[in-house]
């Protein structure tokens, strides 16, 4: 499983990560020597097992559908970078 | 409790000065406390003198908290001084996660964790340095700088909870709290030479703990001894409903469950992990534990616990993948960093997170993207949980012939600082005994058990699901026969103090 400078920057712009010029091909040589490492999962033997999601058994637990969170605008506002009239500022979007 | 509790005055608490303080068990201070001997003001005033005087040598605190007096007077923790891992949500205080990308944020909101506490009355000092949102083992990837080991500040303290291990360690709070997603509790303390312990996955409540791997991380306490631990996750621990992966188990009384009997119980020895890579003085020192926790009364039988380098490879595909998803939320929209001048949205988000997050960061990031991308999500990510089904199952087989098993935290002591930079699948490999617990979701604990070449080692306990009275129970019979615990790195101690050497 070997990274090519291509596939870096797709995986990259998935995850919205600009990688610095200066970085990109010492990245690239260390996430293929994590990636090297996957080649211990090409054992037969988990072939037929069934993915583990959890460590635990359990199922999504439900709640009465009534509202239990109280309205905390300003104080859940206070770090964002830039808002406006309680709504987050961020570059145009559409033209 | 099996220690004597000690009558002292004020004026035998004067003399001696802060020594008395901060190597007294908690039930010890309680006792003091409770007795009107000694007021929670100076109690925390003591400690905050060592803060300021030892951690600039340390690095050990990213904030510093002032200490407000206590919410209940008669908790469980009533007036007892701590630090939190700083990645535990407390209103009003910064909660970095070591991080840029958090470095002005203030939580507006507290973790259950941390409401727990307070409510049993615990004091909160400051927020403990950590790696960057709780991927390293080194603490050497904190945006607020690298800790230093007590024991030897030319040593890594061990990460992600270093800052928490070496607080500890160095005797500046009596406990903190931490977390374990591959070894996080459990290596720093280890390298510290204090106890930790990582609860059963959903014996902790992570509401309000800045999630990285959300199936894998754990709260847990990091303090001097393995009754100190019982006293305070007692505290810690619950059904909680605002987390959903929180277990609706009852907690049973930890410390009641410490002065069972060994007798006949089980402890199994993998053998594959006493072999191999680890450092041979370190199998001695493990070794010489085991033989304790024999002569205490238990059992040794010989266990079967293979693939830990598959559990190894599983982990570094799983938990990035996780934590592409927890760290999704860092964009410079709504909260945290966000980059100069951005001239588009899509600038926005990359900017903002390639200058908030740091290299390991980013590198576990892409890796977990990478590893759930059309087309590599059936090889890697779903393969992985695979492994992780089979190294689970071998410690369900491994528990039908013992009660607990017993082993190395690590293959090394702690290494210097700078040693491990250059390579991070070498800095992985540090995390070898201790992931394969996490995958399993089982508890873990780590128990000072001596010293190689000068800094200490510790050694690992595992139980089954939700049986951490029993992991605190032979932590503590093994504490009652040696006193690796007690001993203090010569950084915190002072003439005065007796326990000194190293």
């Amino acid at each position: 499983m070997s990274l090519t400078d291509d596939q870096l920057q797709t995986v990259a712009h998935l995850a919205r990560i600009a990688i610095e010029p200066e970085w990109r091909e010492t990245l690239r040589k260390d996430l293929n020597a994590i990636l090297d490492r996957s080649r211990l999962l090409e054992d037969a033997r988990l072939d037929e097992l069934e993915p583990m999601t959890h460590p635990l058994e359990q199922t999504q637990r439900l709640r009465p559908d009534v509202v239990t969170e109280t309205d905390q605008r300003e104080a859940l506002m206070a770090a964002a970078p830039a808002q406006e009239n309680g709504l987050f500022l961020v570059p145009q979007v559409i033209e | 409790m099996a220690e004597e509790m000690h009558s002292v005055s004020t004026s035998d608490l004067s003399q001696r000065g802060d020594a008395a303080l901060i190597n007294a068990p908690i039930a010890q201070l309680r006792s003091w406390l409770s007795a009107g001997e000694l007021s929670a003001s100076d109690l925390s005033a003591a400690f905050v003198r060592r803060i300021e005087s030892i951690d600039p040598e340390l690095n050990s605190l990213i904030s510093r908290v002032d200490p407000v007096e206590p919410a209940a007077t008669d908790g469980v923790l009533a007036g007892i001084p701590y630090v939190h891992k700083d990645v535990f949500c407390a209103t009003g205080t910064r909660t970095t996660c070591g991080s840029r990308m958090l470095g002005d944020w203030v939580a507006p909101y507290d973790a259950t964790v941390h409401k727990r506490l307070t409510q049993s009355g615990a004091v909160l000092l400051g927020k403990a340095n950590m790696d960057e949102f709780a991927m390293g083992s080194s603490n050497e990837s904190s945006h607020f700088g690298a800790v230093a080991n007590p024991w030897d500040v030319r040593a890594v303290p061990g990460g992600s909870s270093g800052g928490s291990a070496a607080a500890v360690a160095a005797r500046l709070v009596p406990f903190a709290t931490a977390s374990d997603t591959g070894g996080s509790i459990r290596q720093p303390a280890a390298f510290c030479g204090v106890t930790g312990i990582k609860p059963t996955y959903g014996r902790v409540s992570r509401y309000g703990m800045v999630a990285y791997a959300p199936s894998f991380d754990q709260a847990g306490v990091i303090a001097r001894s393995a009754a100190d631990c019982a006293l305070v996750l007692g505290e810690m621990a619950g059904f909680d409903p605002k987390d959903s992966t929180s277990a609706d188990k009852t907690v049973s009384d930890y410390v009641a469950g410490l002065d069972q009997s060994l007798d006949g119980l089980r402890i199994g020895i993998p053998k594959q992990w006493l072999s191999g890579d680890l450092d041979p003085a370190m199998g001695d020192a493990v070794q010489a534990a085991i033989d304790e926790l024999r002569a205490a009364g238990a059992r040794l039988v010989e266990i079967d616990l293979p693939d830990a380098d598959l559990a190894q490879a599983a982990y570094y595909l799983l938990a990035p993948a996780e934590a592409s998803a927890s760290l999704a939320r860092f964009d410079g929209v709504r909260f945290g960093y966000r980059c100069e001048d951005p001239k588009d949205l899509q600038d926005l988000y990359e900017r903002s997170r390639s200058e908030g997050f740091g290299h390991e960061v980013k590198r576990r990031i892409l890796v977990g993207t990478y590893a759930v991308s059309a087309g590599y999500y059936d090889a890697l990510y779903r393969r992985a949980q695979q492994a992780r089904r089979l190294v689970s199952g071998h410690f369900e087989r491994a528990f039908e012939h013992c009660d607990v098993i017993a082993g190395p935290v690590t293959l090394t002591p702690a290494f210097d600082r700078g040693a491990r930079s250059d390579d991070p699948t070498r800095m992985y490999h540090e995390d070898v005994f201790t992931i394969p617990v996490n995958l399993a979701g089982l508890p873990g604990m780590s128990v000072p058990a001596g010293f190689v070449a000068g800094r200490p080692v510790g050694l690992q306990l595992i139980g089954r699901h939700f049986d951490e009275a029993r992991l605190l129970n032979v932590a503590h019979q093994y504490q009652q026969q040696v006193d690796w615990h007690e001993r203090m790195p010569p950084l915190a101690g002072d003439s005065v103090n007796e326990n000194h050497e190293g």
